[in-house]
């Protein structure tokens, strides 16, 4: 296989990764007032990798000697990534503006960021992996602390920081451990080595760094310290990008290093994986309870959800991996949805956070405290609602696979979290209102809000057909 | 079956009214008119294509009519409708009931009146939904949606305590469905279908299997019916909701627990019904004594009544699991029964806390000098509550107790005790708040039933009385259904008890 087979195999990663840079040499020389023009391109970037994504150049599925693969399984993540960094580049035009945080570097580090979590997504070799997710968590830690007058900010930035690259050294650790004790980096021949001489003790400390460094990266317990101060303190749009295309990147990439080159080791990692689920289903359900800040809440959201999703990879099924497919798309786009509504959160041109503060806004902004009446519900999971499906499907997987307990424990968590969710709805429609936000959010956000919504709603109706795609793509994975 | 979708009319109605609702623009209180008489012609509509579908019925057959099908998740998953004799007349009571509760709120609802309709528009789709699913994800859907309106009904326009009671009522009834759900996907791994009529025609779950699944099932319906001792979110629910909310709470959100025992847990786990039939007739005859002595020491004439539903319903349960036709069909007789003359019952309150905006009963007394009209319709529905013969509600309890007596004579005599407590409590209330002097100052100027209180009661009388007389327009139409589910659990516990004959018995021909 030639060079320029192997770059036409990469065409979407080549566009985001030259716009980047085009994007950044333009911004440099048109100073603060190409910003505008720049968020434009950028989109028009993503849309343009979307589109090589969604019609690829080259049929072969794989490049540069397998370390780099994209089947169908790849080719959804990439356009729920796609997706994410998109909705938040949308997202967060208006709110920088007013933070005067305007700057191009912000779609730039969101295209570079992107760059890497569609590289993770398609690594079938660690080495690719690694260089993905690096080149992914670099970008976002400079995007947490975008916001470099404030305090908040830049302490989430260095927390970020600091503990993201210890996962990465962990992780790295266990590579190194998987690599002595196969001899080798890539997927398959590892799958191979597993299946043929079974399970080493070592192997099994390389794995257990490796799902460390991992749970790290979707903020699973017990590697969750990070989320709620990093989400609380970046600014909104950028929690709401954290909580989208990262999360669905880190997820997917767990998923293919797990079912990849570990199929001979499932019963020695899904104990691991068992737990960690319920773990974090568990402490995000319990933990919501208590907070006041709503972003940390989502925070805390976000930790039982990677615990749901988790719960398909446990199940170690195609069943299992469409469940977190059809929970992963589910997710971003609900939470698209919800991060739209905190945004919204604002009174006298400052940003709002407490859940107090939405009191009452049935009364004062009937449609928006519908909008995020019909999230609230959807992410706690009850029908009819998109977010039940999310949670239909994987339990599903999980019940195939004979994870009765984990199930068990998994929908009592779920009524636990519902406990916090309409609490939300009922801070919005019992309470007394409080003093009003300011008015009506522009065109982008609104047209956000309505996809996300009708999504959310109609998923019902129209979700057949996506629920056969997602299953397409975990037979790429797992046949 | 004609070609005419009419149970996806019949359920998705309500959902054009509340689009109407939606579009509507123009001042508060224009709005607010226009919401209530759009409700109120919405639900009318949707009783009449609920007797349509009660006229075309036949009776004579056990399979499901009016069924409709069609493509939805894929993998088994389908959109099926359909009804059967157990079924249909659940579905007349949910639409029958609804006018009455959109005008029993046409004066008292005032603030968010077009959400207070949409709410219960909303609700009146999905409960209906819920009686005509043949799909065990749609039945879900439906039965777990109802939750979201009937909380904004009780949180929003709800007493004082309403925050609590509806948090209660909410966390309750969710808990016992999601292990429900589990159920749900563990038949639906093991046949390869939630399709609810093949489950019921084929499915044979082996009997280890069918206990967990009994009693997640359980778990939820024992919640929704509500069983003692899970029972306590009910009082609270029903004193903080609104007249209208606390209606359709004892008249159908309740019933829905006495649905699921006789579609899923009697046919489909026959054997495990089996098992735990004693489990229920004990927890059946301790909700119907004790339930009547907590009612007798109520003060409030909401909770009173909410205790006196959960001691009805334990005759329900009683009646269900004797497996004998008359106590099946008691059971359901005294479903409809009790959601029409408990339904009325809290009308009854609704109009009085009208007009003194109090439920104390230490309040009210010698009413009748002032209301009575009033007097006259609230000694119907006390007689019906009682079980007094010419009501419907002795229709229900005596075949109930005719089937307990068939299988238990113990239970039967432990019931029997119910009715006369029932009639104790219930004669107590009539007592305190209709006779006696009208001595209490604020009571001196309380005016009787409005035309439209008239209306709303009077057809809820000639309703129950009818229920009493002539039980058998009920019957025409049960009768066959209830004979074959009997039938299908027999045949279904015969299997599960000879196994290896069955199963050489399908191989033979």
């Amino acid at each position: 296989m030639n060079i320029s087979a192997n770059l036409a195999v990469l065409a979407p990663e080549l566009i985001l990764a030259i716009g980047a840079m085009v994007l950044l040499l333009f911004g440099a020389i048109r100073g603060e007032k190409g910003i505008g023009l720049v968020s434009m391109l950028a989109i028009i970037v993503l849309a343009g990798a979307a589109w090589f994504v969604v019609s690829p150049l080259s049929h072969d599925p794989r490049a540069f000697g397998g370390a780099f693969v994209v089947d169908d399984f790849a080719r959804f993540a990439k356009l729920l990534i796609l997706l994410g960094s998109a909705a938040s580049l949308l997202m967060a035009q208006d709110f920088l503006k007013s933070l005067g945080l305007d700057k191009f570097e912000f779609p730039v580090l969101i295209l570079l960021s992107t760059v890497g979590m569609m590289l993770m997504v398609s690594a079938s070799n660690f080495i690719a992996l690694y260089m993905g997710l690096e080149l992914q968590s670099l970008a976002l830690y400079v995007l947490a602390a975008f916001h470099r007058d404030s305090l908040r900010s830049t302490e989430a930035g260095l927390k970020y920081f600091v503990l993201g690259a210890l996962s990465s050294g962990m992780m790295l650790y266990g590579i190194s451990f998987i690599y002595g004790f196969t001899g080798s980096t890539d997927f398959a021949v590892i799958s191979h080595v597993v299946t043929a001489s079974g399970v080493d003790i070592g192997l099994l400390f390389g794995i257990v760094f490796l799902i460390s460094g991992l749970a790290f990266k979707i903020s699973a317990v017990p590697f969750h310290m990070w989320t709620p101060d990093v989400y609380e303190g970046a600014p909104t749009p950028i929690t709401a990008f954290f909580s989208m295309s990262p999360k669905v990147a880190a997820m997917i990439l767990f998923l293919r290093a797990m079912l990849g080159p570990f199929p001979g080791a499932f019963h020695q990692w899904q104990q691991i994986v068992v737990v960690i689920s319920v773990l974090s289903m568990a402490l995000g359900a319990f933990a919501a309870i208590g907070q006041t800040n709503i972003k940390r809440l989502m925070a805390y959201s976000s930790i039982s959800h990677m615990g749901y999703a988790l719960l398909g990879l446990a199940a170690g099924t195609t069943q299992g991996v469409q469940g977190v497919l059809i929970y992963m798309l589910i997710y971003l786009v609900t939470n698209a949805g919800v991060f739209v509504c905190i945004l919204q959160m604002r009174r006298n041109g400052e940003q709002v956070e407490t859940i107090a503060d939405l009191a009452g806004l049935a009364r004062t902004q009937p449609k928006l405290a519908f909008a995020f009446l019909l999230f609230m519900v959807s992410v706690a999971g009850i029908p009819p609602f998109a977010g039940f499906f999310a949670k239909f499907y994987v339990f599903l997987a999980a019940i195939q696979a004979h994870l009765y307990i984990p199930a068990i424990l998994g929908v009592v968590a779920s009524v636990v979290g519902a406990f916090y969710y309409w609490r939300i709805i009922k801070v919005m429609y019992f309470d007394e209102p409080a003093a009003p936000f300011d008015g009506e959010a522009g065109a982008t956000l609104n047209s956000i809000l309505v996809v996300s919504g009708a999504f959310t709603m109609f998923f019902i109706v129209g979700g057949g057909p996506l629920i056969a795609i997602a299953a397409n793509a975990a037979k790429a994975l797992l046949p | 079956m004609s070609h005419l979708p009419i149970l996806s009319i019949v359920t998705f109605l309500p959902v054009v009214g509340i689009l109407i609702i939606l579009l509507t623009r123009g001042q508060r209180e224009t709005v607010a008119n226009v919401a209530r008489w759009v409700a109120l012609i919405t639900t009318l509509a949707d009783l009449a294509v609920a007797i349509a579908i009660w006229v075309k019925f036949d009776g004579s057959t056990a399979a499901f009519q009016f069924v409709e099908r069609a493509q939805w998740l894929g993998g088994g998953i389908s959109y099926h409708m359909g009804v059967d004799g157990i079924s249909v007349l659940f579905v007349v009571l949910t639409s029958l009931l609804m006018p009455f509760c959109i005008l029993a709120s046409w004066k008292s609802i005032e603030n968010r009146v077009p959400e207070y309709m949409i709410a219960f528009l909303a609700l009146q789709s999905l409960m209906i939904g819920v009686f005509c699913a043949l799909d065990l994800v749609l039945f879900y859907t439906f039965f777990e949606g109802g939750l979201i309106p009937m909380f904004l009904i009780i949180g929003v326009w709800g007493g004082k305590r309403r925050v609590y009671a509806s948090f209660k009522f909410f966390l309750y009834t969710l808990l016992g469905s999601v292990l429900m759900l589990l159920a749900i996907l563990w038949m639906y791994l093991y046949s390869g279908t939630t399709d609810i009529a093949v489950l019921l025609a084929t499915a044979h779950f082996p009997v280890g299997m069918q206990a967990f699944l009994w009693l997640a099932f359980f778990a939820s319906f024992a919640v929704k019916m509500p069983m003692w001792p899970v029972h306590t979110w009910l009082p609270d629910a029903h004193v903080e909701a609104p007249t209208a909310g606390s209606v359709i709470l004892a008249g159908i959100l309740l019933k829905m627990g006495g649905y699921g025992f006789l579609r899923f847990s009697l046919p489909m786990f026959a054997s495990a019904s089996a098992t735990f039939t004693p489990f229920i007739f004990v927890l059946s005859v301790v909700a119907i004594i004790y339930t009547s002595y907590v009612a007798l020491a109520q003060e409030d004439m909401k909770k009173l009544i909410a205790y006196s539903s959960v001691a009805h319903m334990g005759f329900v349960t009683m009646g269900i699991f004797t497996l004998t036709h008359v106590g099946v069909e008691g059971g359901i007789y005294q479903m409809l029964s009790h959601g029409i003359v408990s339904g009325a019952l809290f009308l009854c309150v609704g109009v009085i806390y009208d007009r003194m905006h109090t439920r104390e009963i230490a309040a009210y007394g010698g009413l009748v000098e002032r209301m009575p009209i009033y007097a006259a319709c609230f000694m119907v529905f006390t007689l019906a509550n009682v079980g007094l013969p010419g009501t419907g509600g002795f229709v229900g309890e005596f075949l109930t107790m005719l089937g307990a007596f068939i299988v238990n004579t113990w239970v039967a005599i432990f019931a029997a005790t119910g009715v006369i407590l029932s009639a104790a409590y219930m004669l107590y209330l009539y007592w305190r708040v209709i006779f006696g002097k009208l001595v209490k100052p604020g009571l001196m100027a309380i005016q009787d039933l409005s035309a439209r209180e008239i209306a709303i009661l009077g057809p809820l009388v000639v309703a129950t009385l009818i229920m009493g007389v002539y039980p058998n327009f009920v019957f025409k139409v049960t009768s066959v259904s209830v004979q074959h589910l009997i039938d299908q659990n027999k045949i279904a516990l015969a299997f599960d008890h000879a196994p290896k004959l069955a199963s050489i018995a399908k191989v033979a021909p």
